[in-house]
């Protein structure tokens, strides 16, 4: 059996009289891709947000690669190996694609405010390899041609192209899709479910929230469904299609 | 770099150069009073662009950062005056003032991290009249600032025995105080537009401005937008302080009401009305917003005279009024300001053209 990577243990988040998550427990090992699947409001989202920092979860926790993760400290989540995209894309709209995907070299690199005003050697130095990183990142999701458009005039693909490459440049050992191929159509679809592949090859851990339940069923090692914010199975998609309880609560309708 | 050496530019920076350094001359000729105009000018220049670090670039809406122009005069009037009998250099103090005011920078960051737009306005403006009042009440029962009565007989900025107060005989030439005082607020200026645009084109100046695009994305990216808003206010606070000891140097008096409310507004006005964000636009901005109510207060009374044979409308009030007149037609046909970045001019376009 191959490492874990990363393990939710009793993870619980209520806002007010709902119970979006009840003590979700599950475990993701190195190298898989892992499929949270689940109708409308199930948690999967709410999951996501605990997990990388923008929520506090009400119970339980997350150990990540040996070490447990800070709860309410997003940038660590980053810095620990942990990027993620939007449901709805959130990219910094004004800044150009290159720009957007450099913002990403944040986290791995450190030139400061003294740095800038010198312009050091050093400083120079990082700032040409955070623009090489990024337009490299760019041609890794075939976008490099609009590298010097505003992210907020990408067609939607590629803006979705684009949020995953951020993601990617902060080096994640864990790469969470959230709904990667909304509002997508055949073509495009097929062309993600290629780029997702090639991520995992290239040795990311990949979690992916997805409604469409063909591209998830082929793609996934492992998938964890949820309903009514509770964990109903783990298993692969094989054993996971069959499950009586996910067709009652998911595959049926 | 290549663009700066072809000899069009060399041209232009040269004709550019040479104008800013003959400007004082020029400006002698209407009188010493000009020169101070252009002198307080150029040090709105420096407090704008300080405040963009804040405004254009973080997007932190700052409505008080006159507060750390305060602090840096203060800080400038209180160890160099008789009032305490301390006399340090200049070059001693500025840095202090610097230091002082990046304090209070994060003292106000601090408490307003969690705050956005209106908010974060109001706080602000409310750390810009604690300051001011402070000022004006410290005087007991320990006096430190002196009250309303503010601080006298401040020492002028010495450079060896180069005294900047009286006028100096150099190369034949004569330089009158204010003359000099334009040179070093001129090389200040530089120094600050250069730190303002290595910092716009750094790994600092790309996460502010994500901060400003999207915070929460920027915290996912693994942005600690705390330490960066902070960063953001100590660094504009800072620029203020040392534009404070400069004013304090060369007014040779500080009260505290130098630091009221409308200073803030007016400062917040040049950046907005240049450009938000947009360096030469700030500079333009700040430019036009000094100078002309000084154009306006010689103007307005002859220019009556000249056209009606006697005054009719009392100068003071027709300058204000036409300098508010102006504010609100720039803002009217020119939503992004006199000069925008080209980003920012695409993104006002764009917005009309959704809601139009």
């Amino acid at each position: 059996m191959a490492e874990l990577l990363l393990q939710a243990n009793n993870v619980a988040k209520h806002f007010g009289g709902v119970k979006a998550l009840r003590d979700v427990s599950l475990s993701m090992r190195k190298g898989e891709i892992y499929g949270l699947i689940g109708p409308n409001g199930a948690g999967k989202t709410t999951f996501f947000n605990c997990l990388t920092g923008l929520y506090i979860p009400d119970g339980g926790g997350f150990v990540f690669d040996g070490k447990a993760l800070l709860a309410d400290a997003p940038h660590q989540a980053a810095e620990r190996g942990i990027a993620r995209t939007f449901q709805n894309i959130r990219l910094f709209g004004n800044m150009t694609a290159l720009e957007n995907v450099m913002v990403g070299r944040h986290v791995r690199t450190k030139a400061g405010v003294f740095g800038a005003m010198l312009q050091s050697a050093a400083t120079r130095a990082e700032e040409a390899a955070i623009k090489q990183r990024a337009m490299d990142l760019l041609h890794y999701v075939r976008i490099e041609e609009r590298a010097d458009d505003l992210a907020k005039n990408l067609s939607y693909g590629d803006q979705r192209r684009l949020e995953i490459a951020r993601a990617l440049a902060t080096e994640p050992k864990l790469l969470c899709l959230d709904e990667p191929a909304a509002g997508m159509n055949h073509t495009e679809t097929e062309e993600l479910r290629e780029l997702i592949d090639g991520i995992r090859r290239d040795g990311t851990t990949i979690l992916l929230i997805e409604h469409d339940v063909k591209l998830v069923m082929g793609l996934c090692d492992r998938v964890a469904v949820l309903d009514y914010g509770a964990l109903v199975i783990e298993d692969v998609p094989a054993v996971v299609q069959k499950d009586q309880r996910v067709i009652e609560a998911y595959l049926g309708a | 770099m290549n663009k700066f050496l072809n000899p069009r530019s060399v041209f232009g920076i040269t004709l550019i150069a040479v104008a800013l350094l003959a400007l004082p001359f020029v400006a002698a000729m209407g009188g010493q009073a000009w020169v101070r105009i252009l002198n307080f000018a150029i040090l709105y220049v420096f407090l704008a662009l300080g405040l963009n670090i804040v405004v254009g670039f973080a997007g932190l809406l700052d409505l008080g950062y006159i507060a750390f122009y305060a602090v840096g005069a203060y800080t400038y009037a209180l160890l160099a005056s008789p009032h305490f009998g301390l006399h340090w250099p200049f070059w001693v103090i500025l840095p202090i003032g610097a230091v002082v005011a990046c304090f209070f920078g994060v003292i106000l960051g601090s408490p307003t991290l969690k705050l956005r737009g209106d908010y974060l306005a109001i706080v602000t403006l409310g750390f810009g009249e604690i300051v001011r009042i402070f000022m004006n009440n410290l005087n007991a029962p320990i006096n430190i600032t002196n009250g309303a009565q503010g601080i006298t007989l401040i020492d002028p900025v010495t450079i060896g025995s180069l005294k900047f107060s009286n006028t100096t005989q150099f190369l034949g030439i004569s330089f009158s105080g204010p003359q000099k005082y334009y040179y070093l607020l001129l090389a200040l200026a530089l120094l600050v537009i250069v730190i303002n645009l290595r910092l716009q084109n750094s790994r600092i100046g790309r996460a502010w401005q994500a901060i400003r695009e999207d915070e929460i994305a920027a915290k996912a990216v693994g942005i600690n937008t705390r330490n960066l808003k902070l960063l953001a206010f100590a660094m504009g606070a800072s620029f203020g302080g040392v534009a404070g000891g400069v004013f304090s140097a060369m007014q040779g008096f500080v009260s505290p009401e130098s630091f009221s409310l409308i200073e803030s507004i007016m400062i917040l006005a040049m950046v907005v009305l240049g450009g938000m964000g947009h360096i030469p636009g700030v500079i333009l901005g700040a430019v036009l917003l000094s100078i002309l109510p000084e154009a306006l207060r010689y103007g307005v009374g002859p220019i009556q005279v000249a056209l009606f044979g006697k005054t009719l409308v009392d100068p003071e009030s027709l300058r204000m009024l036409i300098f508010g007149l102006a504010l609100v037609l720039v803002m009217r046909f020119k939503p992004a300001g006199l000069w925008p970045s080209p980003e920012r001019k695409r993104e006002l376009q764009d917005a009309g053209a959704r809601n139009g």
